[in-house]
């Protein structure tokens, strides 16, 4: 049965590696949902946070290849139940629209959403939410006209109390052969 | 490489720095690592590193093939045989291409190995300038591990990485493309063997509870299997598995890169697996109850059909390579690991018994194939000269102790089901990639790599077309490869499966081929050529008895076949015997 999953992928700062970690899915046939990368909180440490949908056969699978590069320090699989996560959004609208009624007014309090910038000729929205909520919005939005609309790849952390993967760098710096 | 942001840890080197050109770095570098031998081509873009070379004739030989192809294929029967790490050092562009089929197969089968490519100026980099190719993009899925080096400086800890990547864990090919300015440039030289990466784990531990849990199924076990892969060898283990398998008596089928780990002649050796495998360790793969998989990858050829694979047994499986635990066999109990530890673990604990009448079994099988494919195919009553036959004399004429080599093909699946071995890295074969041209080349540096052995190299009339160039590098060193040609004027095994699956519509599988005598006459290759049976003998001990290359074509069978086979699809309990 396919469902969601979070990959959290720990690797060292290369050129490079992105393509070889997304190769990984692409030999499978695997569509990457959506994808960010950026330094970690360890310095030096890259993360790449994927989401795809697979079956969890596959995504152990997936696992095993992502952790056989040789610059990946360590991959987590997660499911959504698993992670607090969140996605941005950004919405461009007429400001005329803004101004005609209301109704956009009261779209962005309810969805908790702000305005970044105002001018004469556009406004800027943003949202922060899971995918069905900024799409939510933007179907919403859409009717007084969305000129322009992005959605950024998803960012997540684990519920657990600590952090993976600063333990996982603790071992490795005191056994030379670590296990998982 | 970021190399001050690495906590990497070395082993200390009390050498003072010298102060040197990246060329002569990668030069001194390779020394440390304890190279001699090295296979290449220059061009443009490695010339400073050839350069560098020259002042170092004494200590470090080059061999000049003839196609960037055949060094890589060289470099691969030389790790094959030594246990060392191949080398060789390409140009950039067609260079580097040229080497990428090498790769692939170096990466499939495991086999260490670090290929130096020369690459353009750094400030030329995605110019498209001449003989730029992004050779670390092309070798990314390919290799173990791959770098561009770019400055001077970086170079000796680029080898001591490589060198470190390619020969622990699973070992595998490294690339190494350096720019041509990192060649040129000044630094000061100090080499540190490398001895740890943070992201990179070779083996690990092994657990306590899954050595108890599989000596638990061993001791329950009525009808266990041992499945023998390349991890055996490549682990140097192949004590360690004989002592496992005679405390417990289990016999042991060997996939066709862990061929020689056993000697043929052993109790417990109950034959080849997989589709040109034996009928066996095929049929007794599915009365089994318990499969010891030990450094092996449960690769397609030999599984057939997944679904109906092992269906009785449960499955240990122990192996280096986490990523190959469920990969294709669920393990009910996977032993991560190297098995030179996991299996004396192993053997200590597990019960001593032996399993005599489950052996008999397959002794059973063994004389129904004997009756029905292998006297007939090493003892023929018809005219035609077989494959087998021809196998048959040579592997006696070196007393089933000389290294194998083979191509792809036919006469590949003939070679190792009727090749006989005594003594451990004896094979070396393209399993995995199936490159057909590797054969020639592999030959070669399997005998640079092992002067005092003797090395038959079985090939077809096709497999070698595709390398036939490097008779040049041969002769060129003297090595004296033995080289036996089974012409059947046909891509051999196209066309059986042609005869087999596509109503024997023979399409573009039928070869007008050169003659090979006058093209070994060119080569000053000693050659000759047998036509009929009672030519043979006298042939093979000529070519035992000639001091170097020589090449024997025999003209065999035009449409034999490969028996017994797996079908595609099939269990390997269908196989069939004819």
């Amino acid at each position: 049965m396919k469902q969601e999953f979070t990959l959290s992928i720990y690797s060292e700062n290369h050129v490079g590696l992105l393509n070889q970690i997304t190769t990984i899915f692409t030999r499978r046939h695997i569509n990457i949902e959506s994808l960010t990368t950026s330094e970690s909180a360890i310095p030096g440490v890259h993360k790449f946070t994927i989401v795809v949908f697979t079956s969890r056969d596959q995504i152990n699978k997936l696992l095993g290849q992502i952790e056989r590069r040789i610059d990946v320090l360590k991959a987590f699989v997660f499911t959504a139940e698993e992670v607090i996560h969140q996605e941005i959004a950004l919405y461009k609208v007429k400001t005329e629209a803004l101004l005609n009624s209301n109704e956009i007014e009261k779209l962005v309090r309810q969805y908790g959403a702000r305005i970044l910038e105002v001018t004469s000729e556009y406004t800027v929205i943003e949202k922060t939410g899971h995918k069905d909520e900024t799409q939510e919005l933007f179907d919403k939005l859409n009717r007084f006209g969305v000129s322009q609309f992005v959605r950024s790849g998803r960012i997540a952390v684990t519920k657990l109390n600590q952090e993976l993967l600063s333990n996982y760098l603790v071992k490795l710096e005191n056994d030379l052969s670590i296990l998982d | 490489m970021e190399t001050k942001t690495q906590p990497e840890t070395k082993e200390a080197n009390p050498m003072k720095k010298q102060r040197m050109n990246g060329s002569e770095a990668v030069i001194q570098s390779l020394l440390h690592e304890g190279v001699d031998l090295i296979f290449g081509y220059p061009g443009g873009a490695i010339m400073p590193v050839y350069d560098a070379l020259y002042h170092y004739q004494e200590k470090l030989r080059h061999v000049l093939v003839r196609h960037e192809q055949g060094a890589v294929h060289a470099a691969q029967g030389f790790a094959r045989v030594t246990g060392k790490v191949g080398v060789c050092v390409v140009t950039s562009g067609p260079g580097a291409t040229n080497a990428v089929t090498g790769i692939a197969d170096a990466m499939i089968d495991s086999t260490p190995m670090v290929v130096i490519s020369g690459q353009v100026a750094s400030p030329l980099l995605g110019t498209d300038a001449f003989q730029e190719t992004d050779v670390v993009g092309i070798t990314q899925p390919i290799t173990k591990w791959n770098y561009q080096v770019k400055r001077a400086e970086e170079i000796p800890e680029a080898i001591a990485k490589a060198f470190y990547i390619a020969r622990t864990g699973r070992p595998g090919p490294v690339v190494l493309d350096i720019t041509k300015d990192a060649q040129f440039g000044m630094l000061d030289f100090e080499y540190n063997k490398q001895v740890k990466i943070r992201s990179y784990k070779p083996t690990f531990p092994i657990k306590k509870d899954s050595i108890a849990e599989a000596v638990r199924l061993i001791n329950l076990s009525k009808k266990p299997l041992a499945l023998v892969g390349q991890g055996v060898i490549l682990g140097g283990a192949e004590d360690e598995l004989k002592t496992f398998l005679e405390k417990t008596g289990i016999p042991a089928a060997w996939t066709l890169l862990g061929l020689s780990a056993l000697p043929s002649d052993h109790p417990l050796n109950v034959g080849m697996l997989g589709m040109h495998g034996n009928y066996g360790p095929n049929v007794k793969t599915n009365e089994s109850d318990l499969i010891i998989a030990i450094g092996m990858r449960f690769d397609d050829r030999v599984t057939g059909n997944v679904q109906k694979y092992a269906t009785n047994a449960k499955v240990i499986h122990l192996e280096i390579d986490k990523a190959e635990i469920n990969k294709i066999i669920y393990a009910d109990v996977p032993v991560v690991g190297d098995v030179k530890q996991s299996l004396p673990m192993i053997t200590e604990m597990v019960s001593e018994t032996n399993h005599d009448e489950w052996v008999k079994e397959f002794r059973a099988c063994d004389k129904i194939e004997d009756q029905k494919i292998i006297t007939p195919e090493l003892y023929p009553a018809k005219e035609g000269l077989t494959m087998g036959e021809v196998v048959r004399r040579v592997t006696e004429a070196y007393d089933n102790d000389a290294i194998m080599v083979t191509d792809v093909g036919q006469q590949q699946m003939i070679a190792s089901r009727y090749f006989k071995f005594k003594n451990t890295r004896s094979v070396v074969t393209s399993g995995g990639l199936g490159t057909m041209g590797f054969g020639l080349p592999a030959a070669l540096g399997a005998q640079l790599g092992m002067p005092e052995r003797p090395v038959c190299l079985f090939v077809g009339d096709g497999g070698i077309q595709m390398t036939i160039q490097e008779l040049g590098t041969i002769y060129q060193t003297k090595a004296p490869v033995k080289i036996i040609l089974l012409n059947n004027n046909y891509l051999g095994m196209v066309r059986q499966w042609q005869e087999l699956f596509f109503d024997r519509r023979y399409a573009s599988t039928l070869l007008e081929n050169p003659d090979f005598q006058t093209i070994c006459k060119g080569y000053y290759v000693e050659s000759s050529i047998v036509h009929k049976r009672e030519e043979l003998d006298d042939a093979v001990k000529k070519m035992v008895e000639h001091d170097g290359p020589y090449l024997l074509e025999v003209r065999v069978e035009k449409e034999g076949n490969v028996f017994p086979m797996v079908p595609t699809g099939a269990s390997v309990s269908e196989i069939r015997l004819e």
